[in-house]
């Protein structure tokens, strides 16, 4: 009593020192809480600006529009336009054609007086004449005529438009000179060398070490493609067979569990042991060949499973016991039960696990660069079935493959590439939340 | 017949059997269905089923088995005395099949003829030219036993092709028969063709066992093959990793072990804090509307694939930290790095901390916040002594699985933290981890006869165990948590 005397008559509004540090305790862990949200956030933020920043190079690509007069004596010499003879004009001929094209503007305009044909032609990349010869070869009337032709220029000039190369890093560089640059700042201004959309880049085949300019991911989207599809046809009937077992057949025993801790702990296995499984078992042991979109699917599938059982035991669980009990009581046996009623209601669920799942599987490397599919391929796979067992490449390893190059014209190919499969991925969940938003029924 | 035709004919065969089946039904009892005992789909439906599944069957059993039992009997053809120096049966199998390989595309350009082959000889005519002729290449000329033993390779694999058509053919032809003929009104269709399908789906679940079965076997049986060419107590009890193609190696697996946890211990020392920080917030004070937009923008981190975050750490994050924090410090000048590697695997797991907490946060039970808030504790004080201490079960569980994740996790430190095994305390050096040398060690020329290509297994066997015990080990924290408050 005669403490609360002494002390001062106080509001129970003012705080005394003890509630002010415990609420300033309580607004410091508020603001732990939002920092920490916050970071997170951010570091998203980071990751897509900073693959997106170094990536949307990769859809331009820097061409040089020539007029193109395509030599009917030196394409031809026989003049019968006969396919087969026509193929006998290798690169090297198309090669001449275009930098004499390249030259003869150059003279023309008095770009670059003292400029030897070797190095004007070094603006052009070596991939060009390729290009142009499929083309010729597609259409033999084109001979004789001059076309107006979008030449890929070379990687360094390419990289001299997007900032990569600069004139200081061109003097120190045996594949590019200061003199050559200015050639193609000229150029520019005399507009025929210009950025242009990248279609090359989503067309085709990996390129060598020296031609980073040509390289795309035609191979591996097809590979990639390839390799879903058969995740699709292989992981959703075995994953949704194994839940449907689980979940509405398996009596409870230690089998069942045995079962179903394996399932959960499949989940769980880092990728890499799956890639060792497919190393060893698939190619080692059963003899399948390296590098196939066949094995790559194997290997995924198996990743895959626990990842689609999961899912689609829940949307199993989810369909109520009423409709079962309704089912039986008008006399189906159980399987018709299960068949007819329960899995058409829980379809939309186990489509958005399937479709989760194999965006998952898409954007896996590490067991796919065990089971050889690092390997440079230039080649298409053939048309299915066959062309499943041709040697493919996929986006995720692509990317590795192309980060392990020297030329940093490659990081940016790389990061274009991590933008084509994230649209990939933005693609399937966004289906995936869709299917989930249109279908799901609330019981 | 390739083995894509005889699927296709096989499921045709079946499908042909579903209609013929319920045809035969309806015809035995004259369109008057009350007399048969199951619908007549089903009648069609175990004809399809006994021609379909067991020939499909037979036939991936086939192709799995066929290369293993070919490849012993040839391989078994070649004296030890014919395998070149340096090189290994694994080898020679290989060059077999390519010769192999050449003869048939020779046989298909017409250079050459059955009856040629019969009496081509190695020891006679230059194999090694004209098989570069139709463009197959091969690294040393041919031992005669060798190309004997091509030549039979070539004919077994063609004797097994056919078998496997005929035996496929037959199975299936065999099971549309005794099916068709055991077709009779009073025929438990339904219950045949449901006990089938419950089969099925019983072997569909096995597919988990098997898998699980097929990782251990593969990685027990190269493991020991491995220990068989290198001293197990070189392995566990020495500190050097020093792989050399000549031989002589030093494979010791602690600089390994010792920069996946460091690594992982980096990780999580970003990812719990901000993980468990997060998923309070959003638990505890988010009004709805946050917590929907940054709940999911947060999980989003957990589905972008591995090799952005590598390719991150590659580009971004490694220069930042050598620049600004490495080079100015004096620590080092490598810009993949253990800090560089291990801020990315952090943020890439904050999710799965913060997303699993997030539910064990949620699943306390109101009357423990009430209990402490009628008590006069501030909302921070009832998380810190009430929820936290009440779900930290579950929270431990969380950050055992962040850290299985971790450890297992490739991508990242193959592109972010070097390759240099390394044994040393300085974040900023380059060391390397367990998962970044089974990729060093497998990829490429993977010939498995050398200790620095199986130690990969040994390597894989030793991340599969620490990443189950782990696991097992969250699962069974979590679920007796999950029991305490049901």
């Amino acid at each position: 009593m005669t403490m609360v005397e002494t002390s001062a008559p106080r509001s129970l509004y003012t705080a005394d020192a003890r509630t002010k540090a415990r609420n300033a305790a309580e607004k410091r862990f508020r603001i732990y809480g939002i920092t920490a949200v916050v970071i997170g956030l951010l570091a998203l933020v980071v990751l897509l600006s900073s693959v997106l920043g170094s990536g949307l190079g990769a859809f331009r690509q820097t061409v040089l529009s020539l007029p193109i007069t395509l030599d009917a004596k030196a394409l031809d010499p026989k003049g019968n336009r006969d396919p087969a003879e026509m193929a006998k004009a290798t690169t090297v001929t198309y090669a001449k054609l275009i930098t004499k094209a390249l030259e003869a503007v150059v003279i023309e305009q008095n770009l670059a007086p003292e400029m030897s044909t070797k190095n004007i032609g070094a603006l052009i990349s070596k991939e060009a004449p390729a290009g142009l010869r499929d083309m010729v070869l597609a259409d033999p009337d084109l001979l004789g005529t001059t076309i107006t032709y979008d030449v890929l220029a070379s990687g360094r000039v390419d990289g001299f438009f997007k900032g990569r190369v600069t004139m200081e890093s061109a003097a120190l560089d045996s594949n590019i000179t200061p003199e050559q640059l200015q050639l193609a700042e000229k150029l520019r201004d005399a507009g025929l060398l210009k950025l242009a959309f990248n279609t090359g880049f989503l067309t085709n085949p990996d390129a060598s070490e020296l031609r980073p300019e040509s390289a795309g991911l035609g191979v591996a989207i097809l590979g990639s493609i390839y390799m879903m599809v058969l995740v699709l046809c292989l992981a959703l009937p075995i994953g949704v067979a194994a839940s449907i077992y689980l979940e509405e057949f398996a009596p409870k025993n230690r089998f069942t569990d045995l079962i179903e801790v394996n399932v959960a702990n499949l989940a769980a296995v880092p990728s890499i042991v799956y890639g060792i499984l497919g190393l060893a078992a698939f190619i080692n042991f059963a003899g399948m060949p390296q590098s196939s979109p066949l094995v790559g699917a194997l290997v995924l599938t198996l990743m895959t499973l626990p990842r689609i059982i999961i899912p689609t035991r829940a949307a199993l669980n989810a369909v109520p016991p009423s409709i079962r009990e309704a089912a039986l009581g008008v006399g189906a046996s159980k399987t018709q039960t299960i068949f007819h009623h329960v899995l058409p209601l829980a379809v939309p669920g186990i489509l958005t696990g399937a479709i989760i799942g194999l965006a998952q599987a898409l954007g896996e490397t590490a067991p796919l660069l065990l089971i050889g599919m690092v390997a440079f391929v230039k080649d298409y796979p053939g048309a299915p079935p066959e062309g499943i067992l041709d040697p493919a490449s996929a986006i995720p390893v692509q990317i590795y493959n192309w980060t392990q190059r020297a030329d940093p014209a490659f990081v940016e190919r790389a990061s274009g590439a991590i933008i084509v499969l994230l649209v990939f991925l933005l693609v399937m969940n966004s289906l995936a939340v869709i299917l989930r938003r249109k279908f799901e029924r609330r019981w | 017949m390739t083995p894509g035709l005889l699927a296709l004919i096989v499921l045709a065969l079946a499908c042909g059997g579903f209609f013929l089946g319920r045809f035969r039904a309806l015809q035995l009892v004259g369109k008057d269905l009350r007399l048969l005992h199951s619908l007549p789909g089903y009648y069609g439906q175990t004809v399809a089923l006994f021609t379909a599944v067991p020939a499909l069957a037979l036939m991936a059993a086939w192709l799995l088995a066929q290369p293993v039992v070919i490849d012993s009997r040839i391989s078994a053809m070649i004296p030890a005395a014919d395998l070149p120096q340096g090189s290994s049966r694994n080898l020679v199998m290989a060059d077999v099949r390519r010769i192999a390989g050449g003869i048939d595309l020779m046989l298909a350009d017409g250079s050459l003829t059955e009856a040629d082959l019969r009496d081509m000889r190695a020891d006679f005519s230059d194999i090694r030219s004209r098989m570069a002729d139709v463009g197959v290449a091969l690294g040393a000329n041919v031992q005669p036993s060798v190309f004997e033993a091509a030549k039979d390779w070539r004919a077994l694999t063609g004797f097994g092709r056919l078998a496997l058509t005929a035996l496929t053919l037959a199975a299936s032809l065999g099971g549309f028969a005794f099916a068709i003929l055991r077709i009779r009104p009073e025929f438990r269709a339904r219950n045949v063709s449901e006990t089938f399908l419950r089969w099925l789906l019983i072997a569909a679940s096995l597919v988990a066992i098997g898998t699980t079965i097929g990782i251990v076997l593969s990685l027990v049986f190269q493991t020991v093959h491995f220990f068989q060419l290198y001293p197990f107590r070189d392995f566990f009890f020495s500190l050097s990793w020093n792989p050399k193609f000549g031989g002589g190696s030093d494979l010791s697996i602690w600089p390994l072990v010792w920069g996946t946890l460091y690594v992982s211990f980096i990780a999580l020392a970003v990812a719990v804090p901000v993980g468990l920080f997060a998923a309070i917030y959003l638990a505890e004070y988010a009004s709805k509307q946050v917590r929907s937009i940054a709940k999911p923008l947060l999980e989003v981190l957990a589905g972008i694939p591995t090799i952005v975050y590598g390719l991150f750490a590659l580009i971004t994050v490694g220069p930042l930290l050598r620049d600004w924090v490495a080079q100015p410090l004096g620590l080092g000048s490598s810009s993949s790095s253990v800090m560089t590697a291990g801020l990315v695997m952090g943020v890439m797991i904050i999710p799965f901390v913060s997303s699993l907490s997030d539910d064990i946060i949620n699943a306390v039970p109101q009357s423990l916040r009430d209990g402490s808030f009628a008590m006069g504790a501030t909302h921070s004080e009832t998380v810190k002594q009430v929820i936290l201490p009440a779900a930290l079960p579950g929270i431990v569980g969380a950050v055992l699985l962040a850290a299985s994740r971790a450890i297992g996790e490739t991508m990242i430190v193959v592109l972010g933290a070097g390759a240099a095994a390394k044994l040393s305390m300085n974040p900023f050096e380059a060391m390397t981890t367990v998962t970044v040398k089974i990729v060093s060690q497998l990829t490429g020329d993977t010939e498995f006869a050398s200790p620095e290509t199986l130690v990969a297994f040994a390597l894989g066997l030793t991340l599969f165990i620490f990443t189950l015990v782990l696991n097992v080990l969250a699962l069974v924290i979590v679920r007796k948590y999950r029991e305490q408050y049901e």
